[in-house]
């Protein structure tokens, strides 16, 4: 890092804080406008979280090509914190747009909805932002604690409410896996600033010992829990199945993308020196979680839960570029995460729109005979399924080469790449049962209603949009995800 | 005409036309084909300046378009025609035209949906003929597949969508290991020359040591061998074929085919010459027994369909054969061979889709006498199988003539055995003839067969000229293709001596790097 800690607070400073204190502002107004008695039918609620994430892109875009270390180094604001940050206020604003008719459909439109939708953004960009292990370990608890809630908010519903409680559970045991990680390395090094614990182990010669090792593997676990990879993925599938599903869409974005960018900064900057031992263990992982993924969602009926499991596989491919490393692995995982952001929340916007009232159908036959009925739903749901299959001219195609280009580069074809690849083509088959359903299959029975909704379609269109141009046209998100790492290395 | 980038006109006016098809109010299903055939005319004429207008003797490529495409990591819109994409092009648009004229009949529901795709499809396929960037070349093959998955899925018969998901499987399979190929050899690339670049000219121009070739070479076979498709990698063919609606059977053949063989001509063969000598013999038996396979299997099949599906398994191999001799006649042989085996075999589907539409069946057994109730029909049946066979004087007995002379000039073996798949086609082929359109009538729902209609005939018309065209006058065919062809063989056979005699000088890039080696990355 070039950047040196100042003792006075400029206004660069201030813009760069901007996307805390526009978030923190946001959802305490939505928190006190309840002392209002709310009008029925009334979208205070998504408009001040809108408010509120345009506020904080604006502050961060402003002051985008600042480089500043904040709080004695411990927030940081670089270009992978500004590309972070504005891409956890794009996902929020996408999740706000679904969740505007759902929210009141399900009658869980409570103003806490959106409160906790702008925490858990906050604890996001203060995790993609940290720079050190204590901060990073709040924005991480900050974005848990506020999903496990969205999770449960359907209250009445068992489903929900289980799966809350197994996504709590599981996700505190992990807390408490890096939470002790995080002990340990600060034992083994004498500080928590992940430059601090770089230089110690690049320097030292007693650098290597066991604490640290423990320490970091422990930190590892923490997060591969986070980002659902195998074997800390049991979560997912119930998490994201009894979730709402404009949560479920918000999580398997923004929490797969923080998680992500925390372990970018974390190996990359604090644990360069451990990549001997991290790299074989990550690519192990990566294969597990790729495969695992891949094949055991060939056997889901439920849309939320085939897509869960491919949430899984996709972060297998996410490990693959972390393993791959460097400047070309860090700033394909990047790429990649943006892409995988837009392609997840579009096929999730899709599934918040079937069914009425507070029945969700979203098994994978409720969706037979919609592509002729509906023509450009189904055009825009073939369009992320050919996405998330990596198939070209889509932004899944582009992220897959630039993933798995790093990873030739750094020469690691066999094994790790060949069996990526060959995921992905398993992959393909699930995928593919989405568009035979479409376009291929008479419906049984009733077909299934649709909520035609203004946000949502604006939602589908966005997220439409981002797949395809960043299919045909790579140049400017990749750029710009370069630009993102070049600092961090 | 010089000004207007003539490559890009024809890759993107069938896209265009599709999505304009595509957004045709709903019930204007009649005006849908209409449209549609204007658009593959205009297609079809616009394409013809690649007959005239390609210099076949001048070096390089022509009609060259260059954009910047992604240019951070090298990528380019690169786009040119030789002699042999030139042809491969005018097949598609003509044959494409055909499909959708011969469709105007037999799809009745979303037929827009169905034409618009069938566009789509030709935009995809010329933007394969003609790139010149790996790239963009792997997204126009993959990208493909969708609207052929979804002519297959939809309109296709009963089980339809087990063969569309194996088709897709199955070329899928094979095309991403052909991307890790291309992303590895970027890399070697890039570490060669300093120059980030998926240009086939630059990877043309980089030698490589003959043992590194090998993975590469298979990897790029690999892909290229599904597509063909080569024996035992055909199994997708024959269930694709006979579930498809008559013109996604007939782009199936005529085109979808040609792009394995054309893949091996423009990129595998050249690329990685070294390792295609290791190879040749081995690729070569595999085509005579996919052409002895693929008759002797056509000579069992009950259904129309999968006979002639099978038959392109036998006449693919052929090309593959002529490949593999080396020869600028076998090069020749294969480039007839795919030419006719599209018209030909393309027009068989057709004549099959005719007699579904009238009868709802295409076993062979529900037919015969044929030739009383429709003489139209069964004369030009006739010829078209003919051709098929290889009759002299049809256009498919000079691809095969050249590429049996060009086996026997590497391997006498070769064309020895090889010679019996044409024996087996006459079997196969006049066998089939004989049970649908000789002897008693043996069913009496075939008396009521309507001939022909005239839109049927001015289908058929275009074929049967080009049938007698290619089999009496060649030359202007092979005109065109020769120094394409000639420049193939050198280029495979200098880059071999050079990477064969340079062998220690070589950038040493192996494809196992230890990963340790390149990490160490340190803020």
């Amino acid at each position: 890092m070039n950047v040196v800690p100042q003792p006075l607070f400029l206004a660069v400073d201030w813009w760069a804080l901007g996307p805390v204190l526009a978030l923190t502002a946001g959802s305490l107004v939505l928190l006190l406008l309840e002392f209002i008695p709310p009008r029925p039918n009334d979208n205070r609620g998504p408009i001040v979280a809108l408010l509120a994430l345009a506020a904080a892109a604006y502050a961060v875009w402003r002051v985008r090509d600042e480089k500043r270390a904040l709080f004695e180094g411990m927030f940081v604001h670089d270009g992978l914190t500004v590309l972070f940050t504005l891409l956890f206020c794009a996902i929020g604003a996408v999740a706000v747009l679904i969740s505007w008719d759902y929210a009141k459909r399900t009658r869980i439109g409570l103003p806490e909805y959106y409160v906790l939708l702008l925490t858990s953004v906050l604890g996001m960009i203060v995790m993609a932002a940290s720079n050190d292990l204590i901060t990073i370990f709040l924005g991480l608890e900050l974005m848990s604690l506020s999903l496990y809630v969205m999770v449960g908010f359907r209250r009445n519903q068992l489903e929900s409410n289980e799966a809350a409680l197994k996504y709590f559970l599981l996700g505190a045991f992990a807390s408490g896996f890096l939470l002790y990680g995080i002990a340990l390395l600060y034992g083994g090094t004498g500080t928590t600033n992940l430059q601090g614990i770089g230089d110690f182990l690049g320097d030292s010669p007693i650098g290597r010992n066991p604490l640290v090792l423990a320490g970091g593997l422990l930190v590892l676990t923490g997060f591969l829990f986070k980002v659902a990879a195998v074997p800390f993925h049991m979560w997912t599938p119930d998490a994201y199945q009894g979730a709402p599903t404009s949560v479920t869409g918000f999580m398997s974005a923004g929490a797969k993308a923080a998680g992500f960018a925390a372990l970018l900064r974390i190996l990359l900057r604090a644990l360069p020196t451990f990549a001997e031992e991290w790299q074989p263990l990550l690519a192990m992982v990566a294969m597990l979680t790729m495969t695992v993924g891949n094949v055991t969602a060939l056997l889901q009926n439920n849309l939320k839960r085939m897509l869960a499991y491919s949430s899984i596989a996709h972060a297998g491919y996410l490990l693959v570029a972390l393993v791959a490393g460097g400047t070309e692995g860090a700033a394909a995982a990047v790429f990649y995460l943006a892409t995988y952001a837009a392609m997840s929340l579009g096929a999730f916007t899709l599934l918040t729109m079937m069914g009425r009232g507070s029945d969700e159908p979203v098994l994978v036959s409720d969706l037979a005979g919609l592509g002729f009925r509906k023509p450009l739903l189904g055009l825009a749901l073939t369009l992320f399924m050919v996405s998330l299959g990596g198939i070209p001219p889509t932004a899944g195609f582009m992220g897959k080469v630039l993933v798995f280009g790093a990873a030739v580069k750094a020469g690691l074809i066999w094994p790790l790449v060949v069996v990526g690849v060959l995921n992905s083509v398993v992959s393909v088959y699930y995928y593919l049962r989405v568009t035979v359903a479409l376009y291929m299959r008479a419906p049984e029975g009733e077909p299934v209603e649709l909520s035609l909704n203004a946000p949502a379609v604006l939602a589908l269109v966005l997220t439409a949009a981002a797949t395809l141009w960043w299919g045909l046209q790579a140049q400017g998100l990749w750029l710009a995800a370069q630009r993102s790492v070049s600092g961090l290395l | 005409m010089t000004s207007l980038p003539l490559l890009s006109f024809l890759v993107f006016f069938p896209l265009v036309a599709a999505v304009l098809l595509a957004l045709l109010p709903r019930g204007a299903e009649r005006s849908a084909r209409l449209w549609a055939t204007l658009a593959a005319a205009i297609e079809f004429v616009a394409s013809l300046p690649l007959w005239w207008r390609v210099v076949p003797g001048a070096p390089g490529f022509q009609f060259e378009e260059k954009v910047a495409w992604i240019p951070s990591i090298g990528a380019q819109y690169h786009l040119g025609v030789d002699g042999v994409s030139g042809l491969l092009a005018l097949l598609t648009t003509f044959m494409t035209f055909i499909a959708v004229l011969g469709a105007w009949s037999s799809v009745e529901k979303r037929s827009r949906e169905f034409y618009a795709l069938l566009l789509a499809l030709e935009a995809g396929m010329l933007g394969t003929f003609f790139c010149l960037d790996l790239l963009l070349f792997y997204v126009f093959w993959e990208a493909m597949l969708i609207p052929m998955y979804l002519l297959i899925g939809v309109w296709g018969g009963q089980r339809r969508v087990y063969a569309a998901v194996k088709f897709f499987l199955y070329t899928m399979a094979g095309s991403v290991l052909m991307l890790v190929a291309i992303l590895s050899l970027y890399h070697v690339q890039k570490q060669w020359s300093g120059v980030p670049s998926f240009d086939l000219t630059a990877f043309y121009a980089m030698p490589m040591a003959p043992a590194q070739q090998l993975w590469y070479f298979l990897a790029f076979a690999f892909a290229f061998a599904i597509k063909v498709p080569m024996w035992p990698l055909h199994t997708w063919l024959p269930d694709a074929h006979v579930e498809a609606p008559t013109a996604g059977s007939v782009i199936l053949a005529a085109v979808l085919l040609k792009m394995g063989a054309y893949g091996f001509l423009r990129f595998a063969m050249p690329m990685f010459p070294n390792a295609l000598m290791v190879c040749a013999p081995w690729i070569a038996w595999i085509s005579i027994i996919g052409i002895v396979y693929g008759a002797v299997v056509a000579m069992v099949q009950p259904d129309l369909k999968k006979l002639v599906a099978y038959s392109s398994v036998s006449h693919m191999g052929f090309c593959m054969l002529g490949l593999m001799a080396m020869n600028a006649q076998g090069f020749a042989g294969s480039m007839m061979t795919m030419l006719s085996h599209g018209v030909s075999t393309g027009a068989l589907f057709l004549l099959v889709g005719v007699i579904y539409e009238r009868r709802h069946t295409r076993a062979i057994a529900d037919f015969g006498g044929l030739w009383k109730v429709v003489p139209v029909f069964s004369a030009i049946f006739l010829i078209v199988t003919l051709s098929s066979i290889g009759l002299p004087g049809t256009n498919g007995f000079v691809g095969e003539f050249l590429v049996l002379l060009g086996a026997f000039k590497t391997k006498v073996a070769w064309a020895a055995v090889a010679a019996t798949g044409v024996i087996l086609s006459a079997c196969y082929m006049l066998w089939m003839f004989q049970r649908v359109v000789f002897g008693p009538i043996t069913h009496e729902e075939n008396r009521r067969m309507s001939d022909l209609t005239l839109r049927e005939r001015l289908v058929f018309a275009p074929i049967i000229l080009l049938i007698f065209w290619m089999g009496v006058a060649p030359q202007p065919f092979l005109d065109r293709m020769q120094p394409a062809l000639d420049r193939t063989i050198e280029l495979t056979q200098s880059r071999a001596m050079q990477s064969a005699m340079s062998q220690s000088d070589l950038p040493g890039v192996s494809i196992m790097t230890s990963p340790a080696d390149t990490v160490g990355v340190r803020p």
